[in-house]
C-alpha cells in the first residue's frame, strides 16, 4: 500500500497556503486556534495574578479592562466560535458521510484567511489602539465615550463573522448534497447533526451581529443618532442586536460540543448511543430556541417587567433539551464496557461541567435571582462551565480521540489522563469559588475589591495555575508525538464510522473509494472484548 | 462590612430573605442533579467498566424514559420561572408611599439628591424600614446601580429614567457598586449606603445644607429665562401651567402623556416632540443643563399649577410617579 498521505502528499509551503484540501485547511486551523488560544491564556495569567491581591496593585485600571478585553474578544471569536467546527468539523464532516472534500473547498480556504487576517487584526488592535470596552462593545460606551480603536476591534469581529459564515454554508450544503450513497439522514454520526444545526445558527444569526457593528460604525462616522441619547438613539438597540447574535453564538459553541461527546461516550462505552432521535433532534431544539431568548441578558437594563416575564419563561425551555441529552449521555453507559481513557474523562468530565452550567444558566433565568447576580462573578462562573468545561473540554477530548487519524501517530495515554484530571481539578477550583463570590456580590470586570473577598479569589487564581499547566501539558506531548509517537492503524480505537475506515493519516482523496453504508450509526456491541492500540505493547503494533 | 471570611452575604433589606429563600431552592435543585449525574457516571462507569463481569447489552429505546426526563426537567423549571416572576414582580414594583431620592451616574461617582435639597456623593443614607424609591439616570454611559445586601440592581441609562425600589431592614454600611462596565474606573464607582433609624435619619437630613429641588429649579428656570417664551398665555412656548402628567397633543397629531422622561427630554432634545399649534424654535439645553439640573427643573414644573392640570399631587416625595419607564 502506498504512504502517501494528504500530509505528505506535497511539502511545498504554498501546497499549504493554497491547499483546498479539508483536513489541511483543519490542520491551519488548529495551528492558529492554538495560537489566539495561547494570547488569551496569557491576558488571563495577568488578570488572575492581579485578583490575588484586592489593590490594584500589579497593572493599571486601563491595563486590567484591555487584558479583560483582549480575553473575551480572542476566547470568543478567534477560539471558542472556530475551535470545534473549524478543526474537527472540516476535517471529519466530509469523511464521516463518505465524501471527498467539503461542496466549497476553495470557500472553505478563504475562511480559513478571512478568520487568520481579522484575528491578527483583532489582537494588534486591541494591544495597540487600547480597547477596553469588553468583548461586548455596549453602547454608548463603545460609540461616544471609547476611542476610536474599537471600531476597528469589532470590524475584526465582522470580518471573523463572516469566516464563520462560509464554514457554515459549507458544512450545510456537504451534507445535503455529498452523502455516500446509503448514508441517509438518521444513519449521520450526531457529530453532523450537531454542526448542521450550528451551521444554521451561524447563517441566521451572524448578519445580525454584522449590522449591529455596522450600525456603530455608522454612529461614529456620521454622528447618526441610533444607540447614543443625546443624539436622539436609544441604548439599549445595541443590547438588543448584540444578544440576538450573542446567545445564539453560546450555541455556536456548544453545539458541535456536544456532537464531540455524542461520539466519544458511544465509542467508549462500546454500546449504541442512546435515544439517538432524541439527541439529534435536541440539537434542533436547541438552535431554535437560542434564538429566542437573548432578552434574559437584560432583565436589569430597563427592558419591561413584562419582556422579562417572556425571556424568562422561554429560557427555561432551553432546559429541556439540553437535559435530554445529558441523561441519554448517562444512559449510554449503562449496560456498556466502559473504557476509562483520555478521551472518555474528558467527554465524562463535560458532562458533569456542562450539567453544573446548565443548571446554573437556571439561577440565571430565574428572573428574582438574576436581579441580583447579574453582572457579577455569578455569571462569570457560569458562563465558564459552559465554555470552558463544556466546549473547552469536549475540544481537548477531540483532539485526543481523533489525533491518530490526523497525523497517524499515537499520543502518551499516561500523560493524557494526567493532564485530563489536572484540568478537571484546576477548572473546579477556579470557576467555583467564583460562584460564590457572584452571590456575595463581586461585581464583573473590577480590578479592586473589598477585602474580604481576597480568600475565594487567591483560590481562583490557584486553580487557574494548575488549569494553566494542565493546558500545557498536551501541547507538549502531542508536538512530541508527531515525531516520537508510536504510529496508529486505521482504527485505533475499535470505533465506528467512515472516518476509521479511512487510513490514519488519510490520504488526500480521503478514501480509495467512495464507501457505500449498509449499516446502522454506531455499530457497538459491548459484549464483545476489544483492545485499543494504545493499550497494545509496542512490539506487537503492526504498522499498516 | 466585616473583612472576615464570607460564603453568605448579609441580608439587610425586606426582599433580601425572599431572593435567598428562591436561590436557596435552587442550589438545591442544582446539588440534586449534578449529584445524581455524577453517581450515575461513577456507578456505571465503574460497574460496567470493561472487563468487569457485570451483564451488557443493548438495551431498547424507551420512549417513557425520554418522555419522563423532559417532563421532570420541564416541570421543575416552570417552578422556577414563577416563583422568580413573583419575586421580581415585587422587585419592580414600589409602593406608592416610597420616599423618593433621586440619583444620577457619572463616570466614576454616583450623585445623590434627596428630596430636602440635600446631596451626597458615592453615599446613600436611608431611612431603616421605610421604602425607598430611587430615579436614576445617567449623565454618559450606562452604568448600574447594585446593593448587594438588598438583592437589588438596576442599569441607570443615559438619556432615560429608570427605577428601583427596597426597604431596608436591618440598620448599618453596605456595600453600593456600579455593576456596569463604564470604562477605566469602573471598579472606583463604589460606595455605601447607610442605613439609619429613623430619628438618626432625620437627624442627619436636618444636619445637612441644601435648598428643596424646586425651590433650585425655580432658580434655574428664572436664570435660563424658560418664562419669556413659556409664557401662561401667547407665548412662543406652550404653557407650562399645570402641565405634569397632562396629556399634550402634538404636532404629528399623537399625543403623549408628560411625565418625567417627557418634560426631560423636551428640554434636552426639544426638536423629539413638538407641541402640537407651535414652531420648533427651542435650542437644545444639552451642554448647559446637567441631569440634576433638569431634576430640579422638573420638580419645579411640578409645582405649577394651572387649568386642566391632571396633577393634583404635592411635590417631593409623593404620588407624583409617572407611569412605568419602559425603554
Amino acid at each position: 500500500m502506498s504512504n502517501r498521505n494528504y500530509l505528505n502528499a506535497n511539502y511545498n509551503v504554498w501546497s499549504w497556503f493554497f491547499t483546498t484540501d479539508h483536513k489541511r485547511v483543519a490542520i491551519l486551523y488548529l495551528i492558529s486556534i492554538t495560537v489566539f488560544f495561547l494570547v488569551g491564556g496569557a491576558a488571563a495569567v495577568l488578570f488572575r495574578l492581579e485578583l490575588m491581591t484586592p489593590e490594584g496593585d500589579l497593572v493599571l485600571p486601563e491595563t486590567y479592562n484591555r487584558l479583560f478585553t483582549l480575553h473575551g474578544i480572542v476566547m470568543i471569536f478567534f477560539f471558542l466560535i472556530p475551535a470545534v467546527p473549524a478543526v474537527f468539523g472540516n476535517f471529519l464532516l466530509p469523511m464521516m458521510i463518505g465524501a471527498r472534500d467539503l461542496a466549497f473547498p476553495k470557500l472553505n480556504l478563504a475562511s480559513w484567511y478571512l478568520y487568520s487576517l481579522s484575528g491578527l487584526f483583532g489582537v494588534w488592535v486591541i494591544l495597540t489602539g487600547g480597547v477596553d470596552t469588553g468583548w461586548t462593545f455596549y453602547t454608548p460606551y463603545s460609540t461616544t465615550y471609547g476611542n476610536t480603536s474599537v471600531l476597528s476591534a469589532a470590524i475584526a469581529a465582522f470580518i471573523a463573522g463572516f469566516s464563520s459564515i462560509l464554514t457554515a454554508l459549507n458544512f450545510l450544503v456537504t451534507t445535503h448534497t455529498m452523502r455516500a450513497p446509503g448514508m441517509t439522514w438518521f444513519r449521520l454520526p450526531l457529530f453532523v447533526w450537531a454542526h448542521y444545526a450550528m451551521s444554521l445558527v451561524v447563517l441566521l444569526g451572524t448578519p445580525v451581529l454584522a449590522i449591529a457593528i455596522a450600525l456603530v460604525g455608522i454612529e461614529r462616522a456620521f454622528h447618526v443618532g441610533i444607540f447614543d441619547p443625546k443624539l436622539g438613539g436609544d441604548p439599549l438597540l445595541f443590547q438588543h442586536l448584540f444578544w440576538f447574535y450573542s446567545h445564539p453564538a453560546v450555541y455556536i459553541m456548544v453545539l458541535p460540543a456536544m456532537g464531540v461527546i455524542s461520539e466519544l461516550i458511544t465509542c467508549f462505552a462500546r454500546k449504541k448511543i442512546f435515544g439517538y432521535t432524541f439527541i439529534a433532534f435536541s440539537s434542533l431544539a436547541i438552535a431554535v430556541l437560542g434564538f429566542l431568548v437573548w432578552g434574559h441578558h437584560m432583565f436589569v437594563s430597563g427592558q419591561s417587567m413584562y419582556a422579562g416575564f417572556v425571556f424568562s419563561f422561554l429560557s427555561m425551555l432551553v432546559a429541556v433539551p439540553s437535559a435530554v441529552k445529558v441523561f441519554n449521555w448517562t444512559a449510554t453507559l449503562y449496560k456498556g464496557s466502559v473504557i476509562w481513557n483520555t478521551p472518555m474523562l474528558y467527554a465524562l468530565g463535560f458532562i458533569g461541567l456542562f450539567t453544573m452550567g446548565g443548571l446554573t444558566g437556571l439561577f440565571l433565568a430565574t428572573l428574582g435571582v438574576d436581579v441580583h447576580v447579574h453582572d457579577t462573578y455569578f455569571v462569570v462562573a457560569h458562563f465558564h462551565y459552559i465554555m470552558v468545561g463544556g466546549s473547552l473540554m469536549a475540544y481537548l477530548g477531540a483532539l485526543h480521540f481523533w489525533w491518530p487519524k490526523m497525523t497517524g501517530r499515537l499520543y502518551p495515554e499516561g500523560w493524557g489522563r494526567i493532564s485530563a484530571i489536572l484540568i478537571f481539578f484546576g477548572f473546579n477550583l477556579t470557576f467555583f469559588p467564583q460562584f460564590v463570590l457572584g452571590y456575595l456580590g463581586m461585581p464583573r470586570r473590577y480590578h479592586v475589591y473589598p477585602e474580604e473577598w481576597q480568600i475565594l479569589n487567591v483560590m481562583s487564581s490557584a486553580g487557574a495555575s494548575i488549569l494553566g499547566v494542565g493546558y500545557l501539558l498536551p501541547l507538549g506531548y502531542l508536538v512530541w508525538s508527531l515525531r516520537y509517537g508510536r504510529r496508529s492503524g486505521k482504527n485505533p480505537w475499535r470505533a465506528s464510522g467512515l472516518e476509521w475506515e479511512a487510513e490514519s493519516p488519510p490520504i488526500t482523496h480521503n478514501f480509495h473509494k467512495t464507501p457505500i453504508v449498509t449499516g446502522d450509526v454506531y455499530d457497538y456491541d459491548p459484549t464483545e472484548p476489544v483492545e485499543l492500540e494504545t493499550e497494545k505493547h509496542p512490539e506487537k503494533v503492526t504498522v499498516q | 462590612m466585616d473583612s472576615t471570611f464570607q460564603l453568605f452575604p448579609e441580608s439587610a433589606s425586606q426582599i433580601a430573605d425572599r431572593v435567598d429563600a428562591l436561590y436557596l431552592f435552587l442550589v438545591a435543585v442544582a446539588l440534586f442533579f449534578t449529584f445524581l449525574i455524577c453517581v450515575l457516571i461513577l456507578y456505571f462507569g465503574v460497574k460496567y467498566r470493561r472487563g468487569s463481569l457485570a451483564e451488557r447489552g443493548n438495551p431498547p429505546r424507551s420512549n417513557l424514559l425520554e418522555l419522563a426526563w423532559a417532563v421532570v426537567p420541564f416541570l421543575l423549571s416552570m417552578v422556577m420561572f414563577v416563583w422568580g416572576a413573583d419575586v421580581f414582580y415585587d422587585i419592580k414594583t414600589p409602593p406608592a408611599d416610597a420616599l423618593q431620592i433621586d440619583v444620577v451616574g457619572k463616570q466614576w461617582m454616583w450623585k445623590v439628591h434627596h428630596p430636602g435639597g440635600q446631596s451626597e456623593i458615592n453615599q446613600l443614607h436611608v431611612p431603616l424600614g421605610r421604602p425607598v424609591r430611587l430615579r436614576m439616570v445617567s449623565e454618559d454611559v450606562i452604568h448600574s446601580f447594585y446593593i448587594p445586601a438588598f438583592r437589588v440592581k438596576q442599569d441607570v441609562l443615559p438619556g432615560y429614567y429608570t427605577q428601583m425600589w427596597f426597604q431596608p431592614d436591618r440598620a448599618g454600611t453596605y456595600h453600593l457598586f456600579c455593576a456596569e462596565y463604564c470604562g477605566t474606573e469602573h471598579a472606583q464607582m463604589i460606595g455605601s449606603v447607610i442605613v439609619l433609624e429613623q430619628d438618626a435619619f432625620a437627624d442627619w437630613l436636618s444636619g445637612e445644607t441644601g435648598d428643596p429641588p424646586e425651590v433650585a429649579g425655580a432658580r434655574l428656570f428664572e436664570r435660563h429665562r424658560c418664562g419669556s417664551c413659556h409664557k401662561a398665555q401667547g407665548g412662543s412656548g406652550p404653557s407650562l401651567a399645570g402641565v405634569f402628567g397632562r396629556r399634550v397633543p402634538l404636532k404629528s397629531g399623537e399625543s403623549i402623556v408628560a411625565d418625567e422622561q417627557y418634560l426631560r427630554s423636551s428640554i434636552l432634545n426639544p426638536q423629539q416632540h413638538i407641541v402640537a399649534g407651535f414652531q420648533p424654535l427651542m435650542p437644545s439645553y444639552q451642554g448647559q443643563l446637567n441631569e440634576s439640573d433638569v431634576l430640579k427643573i422638573i420638580a419645579y414644573m411640578k409645582t405649577l399649577e394651572g387649568n386642566a392640570s391632571a396633577s393634583g399631587e404635592d411635590t417631593g416625595d409623593g404620588n407624583d410617579q409617572p407611569p412605568e419607564t419602559e425603554n
